[in-house]
């Protein structure tokens, strides 16, 4: 069997092997028979962040026009406090910790990528880790400023944090909500150095190809002087792999800890030991959906069809299809528990959920349900997976059922728990909402910045797989060309 | 400018640059078999197997990250001991003073935190970095190190050190370019 007909025959049964993988992955992110001949400057010319196009200053202008918004939104919200919000008894957490949730949990596909999949040796994460990685960031920073702002005086914010003060007080260190400031900003931190990390060989290249003063200053200082020694390269390696390894449980102990925030309380519909798993699969489901959303068309602006092929694109749908999966297990096994449990208030609340005719929320439930469960199961249909618009429009769905979910878990559970007498109903206001677009704005003009200004896709490990790839061919290896389905 | 010490311009190394990196490599081996000491190759990606033909091995980066661990690990479980037993200690809904199990999270948080810590700053450090000049950018062929070019210097502390028998040995090994580099003035 030629190595032509075997790699049909795996895709078929999709018997692929790491091996296999691991021995065509310069295939797999780089076409040969486009880039083997080419020179490799020409080849990352393409990767260097200068490419300014059209739709650039449309994405860029819109997100800055929402960043406006929120910027007035936060002006409003800080000049007369958290009551132009629409949380109040008995709602509490409205759309300030949902959106808190959501938004961490999107920045968790960054995470796996770039440490999961790193440790792996996954290599095809290699053209996605670099802006996932972004991703994480400024997901990071939308969440972060929810609970901040939802403090009412975000000026003092510090007192989250443990220090010696004049009021003699310390946190809760027995309270989850002291355990989401450490984990938040660990994680925070955390993405932050490894994404600097990872960026420094390729400041250095920048440093070295930038043609005027101002960028070769400042790509100098951010490559720290970097000479590509191999020394210098040993150690980065092993810190990379370190980081890897120290960020991969950072993936699953967040998103954990985010969800102890609910499953700790004794509110009905919170309190189930399901809550960590299902909220970490939830997180790089919503993750891998805002990637794949994110890369459609970036990749069509940026020509980047050499570097994110149609497999990425296979493969991310089927880390979301799985995960996603995952999730509806999670639904099931929450709605079980509610009935085992046998008390009356989670039953009520099941029926609060469920019950379509004469219960105020049920809508929400079943968007949730719709949005996340049944479109994504679409993904089951290889021509879907390989159909670029489908996959963008299921991507926002899984956004948006993401976003459901702890909109059920949060405003359903509150407004109706144990006092029929405080029973209550949540209704957002314009601020609400004008802060929810508003950090979606933040999120998608920083991602365009990054783009504009720093190398998106990581220069170094592709002109690994170039040499890679050279390599082989010069040692006579067949080169299998790439499943490209267009 | 400077006050005593001698800053001017003294020989660093020869530099020689290859076209791949199976050159250099073979290069790096070569010059290690020949009894060079003194000397490092700079690369645009990391090439598996330099370090052993360089005879550089240094496992410190792994101890520091440990022990930045272990100190985030220690400070995070001292600090929660510490206030919820003596610094402010008080009795919320009947749970012992120091309720470990509620403790674990922001424990493990901080182990990961400084942990990181330790790589990242561990590993610029021993790099030497952040240091925005170095002797070896005055060649002419770095320039070219961080895209496609591999290069091999020898540095002038090498006992063996003599600028035209390196030039000569590079050639034979292939290089593309050999020159003989100077630190800079005041440096």
């Amino acid at each position: 069997m030629s190595l032509i007909d075997m790699n049909k025959h795996e895709m078929i049964t999709g018997e692929w092997d790491n091996r296999s993988i691991d021995g065509r992955i310069g295939d797999i992110v780089l076409d040969p028979n486009r880039h083997l001949e080419a020179k490799l400057p020409g080849l990352l010319g393409k990767l260097l962040p200068q490419n300014m196009r059209s739709p650039w200053f449309v994405m860029a202008g819109i997100g800055f026009v929402f960043v406006n918004i929120l910027l007035l939104c936060v002006t409003i919200l800080v000049l007369t406090g958290i009551g132009v919000w629409g949380n109040n008894q008995p709602v509490g957490w409205g759309f300030d910790i949902i959106n808190f949730v959501w938004w961490i949990g999107i920045g968790h596909a960054g995470t796996l990528i770039s440490a999961i999949l790193l440790l792996l040796r996954n290599q095809w994460r290699n053209s996605i880790n670099r802006f996932a990685e972004a991703m994480t960031i400024f997901a990071v920073m939308c969440a972060g400023m929810y609970p901040l702002l939802h403090t009412g005086r975000p000026w003092v914010a510090y007192w989250l944090f443990p220090y010696p003060n004049v009021m003699a007080l310390w946190p809760q260190f027995r309270s989850p909500l002291i355990w989401d400031v450490f984990a938040v900003s660990t994680y925070f931190t955390v993405s932050l150095l490894f994404w600097y990390v990872g960026m420094i060989p390729d400041f250095a290249t920048l440093r070295d190809r930038a043609t005027s003063a101002i960028p070769r200053h400042v790509f100098g200082m951010l490559a720290l002087g970097w000479t590509g020694s191999a020394k210098a390269w040993h150690r980065y390696m092993h810190a990379s792999i370190m980081l890897a390894g120290l960020s991969a449980p950072l993936v699953l102990s967040v998103h954990s800890i985010v969800s102890f925030d609910f499953a700790m309380a004794i509110v009905p519909g919170w309190n189930t030991t399901i809550f960590p798993p299902y909220f970490v699969a939830g997180a790089v489901f919503a993750g891998f959906a805002m990637v794949i959303m994110f890369s459609i068309p970036i990749r069509k602006w940026y020509r980047l069809e050499d570097f994110i092929t149609m497999k990425h694109f296979d493969w991310m749908a089927k880390v979301m299809l799985a995960t996603g999966l995952i999730v509806a297990y999670g639904y099931m096994m929450e709605t079980f528990y509610g009935w085992y449990s046998g008390q009356s208030a989670e039953m009520a609340l099941l029926y609060n959920r469920g019950n379509l005719a004469n219960t105020p929320y049920s809508w929400a439930f079943y968007s949730l349900i719709l949005f996340n469960v049944v479109i994504p199961n679409f993904l089951w249909i290889p021509k879907v997976r390989q159909n670029l618009t489908a996959l963008f429009w299921i991507s926002l769905s899984v956004n948006i059922g993401m976003w459901f979910e702890r909109y059920v878990i949060i405003p359903i559970s509150l407004s109706r728990d144990y006092l029929p007498s405080s029973f209550g109903y949540y209704t957002p206001t314009i601020v609400d909402f004008g802060m929810f677009f508003g950090t979606i704005g933040f999120f998608v003009f920083m991602m365009f910045l990054f783009i504009r200004f720093l190398p998106m896709i990581n220069m170094f490990e592709i002109k690994e797989l170039w040499h890679h790839m050279s390599h082989h061919k010069e040692h006579g290896h067949d080169v299998v060309a790439t499943g490209e389905a267009h | 400018m400077s006050s005593g010490r001698d800053t001017s311009p003294k020989p660093f190394g020869v530099v020689a640059s290859f076209a791949n990196p199976e050159l250099l490599l073979e290069a790096t081996r070569r010059a290690s078999e020949a009894g060079y000491r003194r000397m490092d190759a700079y690369t645009p990606i990391p090439v598996e197997g330099l370090t052993d033909y360089l005879k550089f091995k240094d496992s410190r980066l792994g101890w520091i990250t440990f022990l930045g661990g272990i100190t985030g690990g220690s400070i995070g479980l001292w600090l929660e001991w510490w206030t919820s037993t003596s610094a402010y200690a008080h009795n919320s809904g009947g749970k012992p003073l120091m309720s470990w199990p509620m403790f674990f999270p922001v424990m493990y948080e901080a182990t990961i935190l400084f942990a990181a810590f330790g790589a990242t700053f561990g590993m610029i450090a021993l790099c030497g970095l952040p240091r925005p000049h170095q002797p070896v950018f005055n060649a002419e062929a770095m320039a070219r190190a961080s895209q496609d070019r591999f290069i091999l210097c020898i540095e002038a502390d090498d006992p063996n050190y003599d600028e035209k028998k390196i030039s000569e040995f590079m050639k034979d090994l292939g290089a593309e370019e050999v020159e003989s580099v100077m630190t800079t003035e005041g440096y």
